[in-house]
């Protein structure tokens, strides 16, 4: 005798910033496939950003509504959380999609390629970003990190003439596959050890036993660690991330570094900070050694590189690492931090990418002497670059001594806030640590700087053309990058409501 | 009031920023109207302050960053009163006389005068901040438009020691911003609010011995970087050799005087139990740096390098005198700063024009200039016996009172510092000797004497040199209610006594 399968109560409207960018997806593939022409070509880049924009004011809408007496509360039969920590991380990722986008959009090469399936793979992932954001299950943090991964390896490989893309594409496919593994089997084993998957009663059953097989369980929360480590290339786990960083093409580098980041980070702060606190002691010191290893690594590897957009990459690596720092503190203030961080490095890591396009070359007509011709990353390309495009070199500078944790820019209020709560935690070797690196690498940053401003262009340095698109970016990128900087109590006074709690415990 | 001081020339800076490029040339004076404004300003300022009052005054208090405890809150005393008052007068003055270098090339006027307009923002900022995070930010934010002075229009390998400076004092910074957020959020686990405000943690002093003095050691590592204190002075002689001369008189006048400032205002006034347990190591640190600088200085081929390292030898006594701990030394230690500030000012001004006409600082290049420049000479001559510290002029009031008041409680060190003051007079005037007295050969024959430009600029600081030297009352009056303030509050917060008069440490005891 079976019953009937009973259909859980689902608050549609409460999942709107996830689900508007999945049909987006689904919209403009099916679309593309039903309406040949030239026009769905042209108008795919506009609908992307007005999904983007739905999606943003959906989360606005939702905030709005969980700050008017509605308590944050686990729909879909507990499996999805519906609180401000998932709008934030939400509304996060549709600035990132939004981003790359314009920037994909000024992309020459990507768009001989033909962009309508970049822009849905770039919404696909993006909602599973979400999804993973928004996980109180598991089992959907799985397939969040799933979907926002198998459309990642896509997009790693999109350029697929250039032999560097096609190799990112598999390295990040294989490597990305074993984390997955990792990550699936330690949630096995964590089911094994509390008898759920879902975040709420696995947290409430903690909180209330001591459970016998203490070896399971630290088992499956370590393997839980690996995956979504993987995934925001701390460090040993970051093997990827340069490679696959440097060879993606740069709008899709730009949006692994800005929205794959900011979700994975989301599902580590969310399943740590609200099921795991009893287990605090013992996951706190390997938040620990991956931050200082991610510290140390990106910010020495960084010197060594001459490519900037390796640089980038391992600096990106780095700024993980002071984000782990919010991660490691495992206090309220911490994950309010870490979320600020996310939010202000997007715009920083965007936009610096879109200056490393737009150097390279991604914009203009196609010429046939570009066909099969390595973008021009290298630190020699940005020689004397405020001669040339004084505008463009003023903007990356900005974005540069940002990412360096120069005051009056977001990134001197994000590592403040890390630190603050690295040291509200009592980790001080961690902090001190961290900002000794943060030297180390404000090195890099000068040599680019420097590059820019102190050395003559080569005579037969190529123009630098900067395409509408990618430059409204860029602007956006650097004009919040400094507003955040000077103003940052509004965004700051966001993330701390944003804090998430245990839900669907029952 | 002082929030005009720090605003102002931001403003100023993003108006010159935008001056179109036809119109360069305009850009620089519209920078010089700007910081004139803010020179004025800050004598306002000066008149306005109440003599008597040794606590802040001037008060502005606003919140900025409320979610993180953070307020905008400025005011002036008696110590960071002539600092400011200083800034104010240089800056206009060398942006008014003085050509920055690598005109003939690329030089684009709206760029450097933004950065100085800006430099001058971060530094008053930092003069006047009473918020342990404004302070840390203009602390900060001063290194970007020095390193693009010293890269942008420095001279020889200018980028290498722009570089270096920034990432020396960054690294110092690193330990201070721990230090503050450490300092604002043991304060809160006490007594549960978050502030970042000087004088509310100053006054709650909730921390526990021990941790005070690591913070205070933390803060020290920022502050004995920028002073800078042997053995952490390397970057010094680099940047200011390299640098142009506008940014080596703003760098020695102005931005050294942030670490003794910081020492005086956030060192010893937060932490006054730790200040005092660490002042040997300090003074002495101060008193090597005076003897071992004074002896590489003398040994330097070029004349800029020796005013460099003379800066070092003269940070050390500003160093002896404020951990001597003495109202006196103290007092001298911050009209030291001032007297340092201007006199130095001048040496790497004569300096500049030195080289802007031989186009070398060898010392052996140069000589007989007495001969071809008989006014340059005179203004050195002023600026070289007040740097030595000869009666009648400034550098003497200030040395006389870190020694005097040094000796009472640091009797030996205060004897060593004295030599200092022999190898002052030793290696400024055997430079001088090289580079004025003797027949002049070559080119140095036909050097041009000081232009009109370059008097206007020189002759306010050497009167400030003549007038502080004879009638330093005004001026001593105005430090003294707020250093006695402060090594009072040293006297009750660590078991520190303030000796009577004369009475030696060990009498105390």
């Amino acid at each position: 005798m079976i019953d009937a399968i009973e259909v859980p109560s689902i608050d549609w409207v409460a999942l709107l910033p996830l689900t508007s960018l999945l049909f987006g997806a689904l919209l403009l593939l099916a679309t593309s496939a039903l309406v040949p022409g030239r026009l769905v070509a042209r108008l795919a880049a506009p609908f992307t950003l007005v999904v983007c924009a739905v999606s943003l004011g959906a989360s606005v809408f939702v905030w709005r509504r969980l700050g008017e007496g509605t308590a944050p509360f686990a729909d879909v039969a507990d499996a999805v959380a519906i609180d401000r920590f998932g709008v934030f991380v939400a509304a996060v990722i549709a600035m990132a999609i939004a981003l790359s986008t314009l920037l994909a959009q000024s992309d020459r090469s990507l768009q001989r390629l033909g962009n309508i399936e970049l822009y849905a793979l770039f919404l696909l992932s993006g909602s599973g970003g979400v999804m993973l954001a928004m996980a109180n299950d598991l089992v959907v943090l799985f397939l969040g990190l799933e979907i926002l991964s198998i459309a990642l390896y896509v997009l790693a490989g999109y350029d697929v003439r250039r032999r560097e893309s096609r190799e990112a594409g598999l390295k990040y496919f294989v490597l990305g596959g074993f984390a997955s593994a990792f990550l699936l089997y330690g949630i096995a084993l964590l089911y094994g050890a509390t008898g759920s998957t879902n975040l709420g009663q696995i947290g409430s059953f903690l909180a209330a036993n001591l459970p016998s097989h203490q070896g399971l369980l630290l088992a499956g929360l370590a393997l839980l660690i690996v995956g979504l480590a993987f995934k925001v290339a701390a460090v040993p786990f970051h093997s990827w991330a340069p490679d696959v960083y440097d060879g993606s093409p740069t709008p899709v580098t730009a949006f692994m570094a800005s929205a794959a980041k900011a979700a994975a980070f989301a599902g580590m702060l969310r399943v740590l900070f609200t099921t795991f606190p009893t287990l605090a002691d013992q996951w706190r010191p390997v938040i620990w050694v991956l931050a200082v290893g991610s510290l140390v690594v990106g910010a020495f590897l960084a010197i060594a590189q001459d490519d900037v957009k390796r640089m980038l990459a391992y600096s990106s690596i780095s700024q993980a690492g002071f984000i782990l720092l919010g991660v490691e503190a495992g206090s309220s203030f911490g994950v309010s931090s870490a979320l600020f961080y996310l939010l202000a490095y997007t715009f920083m890591v965007a936009g610096s990418f879109a200056v490393v396009a737009i150097v390279a070359g991604g914009g203009g007509r196609p010429r046939p002497a570009d066909e099969g011709r390595v973008p021009q990353h290298r630190l020699s390309a940005f020689r004397g670059l405020s001669a040339r495009r004084p505008t463009l070199a003023f903007g990356f500078t900005v974005l540069l001594l940002a990412q360096a944790g120069v005051p009056f820019t977001s990134g001197f209020v994000a590592k403040f806030g890390v630190l603050g709560a690295a040291v509200g935690a009592d980790s001080y070797a961690l902090a001190i640590v961290a900002m000794l690196t943060a030297v180390v690498s404000a090195y890099m940053y000068l040599r680019i700087v420097l590059t820019m401003y102190l050395v003559a262009p080569d005579p037969g340095a190529p123009r630098v053309s900067i395409p509408a698109m990618a430059g409204a970016g860029l602007v956006v990128a650097v004009a919040v990058t400094i507003v955040l900087g000077v103003v940052p109590g509004p965004a700051l006074s966001l993330a701390r409501d944003a804090v998430p709690t245990l839900l669907g415990a029952g | 009031m002082l929030s005009a001081l720090v605003i102002l020339p931001v403003l100023f800076a993003v108006a010159v920023a935008l001056v179109p490029a036809r119109h360069a040339p305009a850009a620089r004076w519209l920078g010089v109207a700007g910081a004139t404004l803010v020179g004025v300003l800050s004598v306002v300022v000066l008149v306005r302050f109440d003599v008597g009052d040794g606590g802040f005054q001037m008060v502005v208090d606003r919140s900025w960053i409320s979610e993180l405890g953070v307020s905008w809150h400025l005011g002036i005393d008696g110590i960071s009163l002539f600092l400011v008052v200083l800034t104010g007068l240089l800056f206009p003055l060398v942006m008014a006389g003085v050509k920055p270098e690598g005109s003939a090339g690329q030089h684009d006027a709206r760029a450097y005068t933004a950065w100085m307009l800006l430099l001058e923002a971060g530094c008053l900022g930092a003069f006047l901040a009473l918020d342990l995070f404004v302070f840390f930010v203009m602390f900060e934010v001063v290194l970007v438009p020095m390193y693009f002075l010293i890269g942008g229009w420095g001279h020889g390998d200018s980028s290498k020691a722009a570089t270096k400076f920034f990432l020396f004092t960054m690294t110092g910074s690193a330990f201070l911003l721990v230090g503050i957020v450490a300092v604002a959020f043991l304060n809160q686990q006490a007594t549960g609010t978050l502030t970042f405000d000087l004088v509310t943690l100053a006054d709650s002093q909730s921390l526990a011995t021990t941790t005070g003095r690591w913070l205070f050691l933390a803060f020290a590592a920022a502050f004995a970087v920028k002073t800078p204190v042997f053995p952490l002075h390397t970057w010094l002689p680099d940047a200011h050799t390299q640098a142009p001369t506008a940014a080596s008189v703003i760098l020695a006048g102005v931005m050294l005087k942030l670490g003794t400032y910081g020492f005086l205002r956030f060192g010893i006034f937060l932490f006054p139990e730790a200040a005092n347990y660490f002042a040997p190591l300090l003074v002495t640190l101060g008193v090597i740096g005076i003897v071992y600088a004074a002896v590489v200085a003398t040994m330097q081929p070029d004349l800029k390098r020796l005013i460099a390292y003379s800066s070092v030898a003269h940070l050390g006594f500003i160093v002896l005198g404020l951990f001597a701990f003495t109202g006196q030394s103290v007092t001298g230690g911050v009209i030291q700063m001032v007297n340092h500030g201007v006199s130095t000012g001048v040496l790497f001004l004569i300096v500049g024009m030195i080289y802007e006409r031989r186009h070398t600082r060898e010392i052996a290049k140069l000589g007989g200039l007495q001969k071809s420049a008989p006014v340059m000479a005179v203004c050195f001559t002023i600026a070289m016996f007040s740097s030595i510290g000869l009666p009648g002029l400034n550098g003497f009031v200030g040395e006389f009172l870190v020694l005097i008041g040094s000796f009472s409680t640091r009797r030996w060190w205060t004897i060593v510092a004295t030599t200092g003051v022999i190898l002052a007079a030793l290696y400024l005037l055997w430079a001088y000797q090289r580079v004025f007295h003797g027949t002049p050969e070559g080119d140095n024959a036909t050097m041009p004497d000081v232009t009109r430009r370059e008097g206007l600029v020189l002759v306010p600081l050497l009167a400030c040199i003549v007038v502080m030297g004879i009638y330093p009352r005004p001026v001593l009056d105005r430090i003294e209610p707020a250093v006695d303030r402060l090594v009072a509050r040293i006297d009750d917060r660590s078991p520190y006594d303030v000796p009577a008069d004369g009475g030696t440490a060990e009498e105390q005891r």
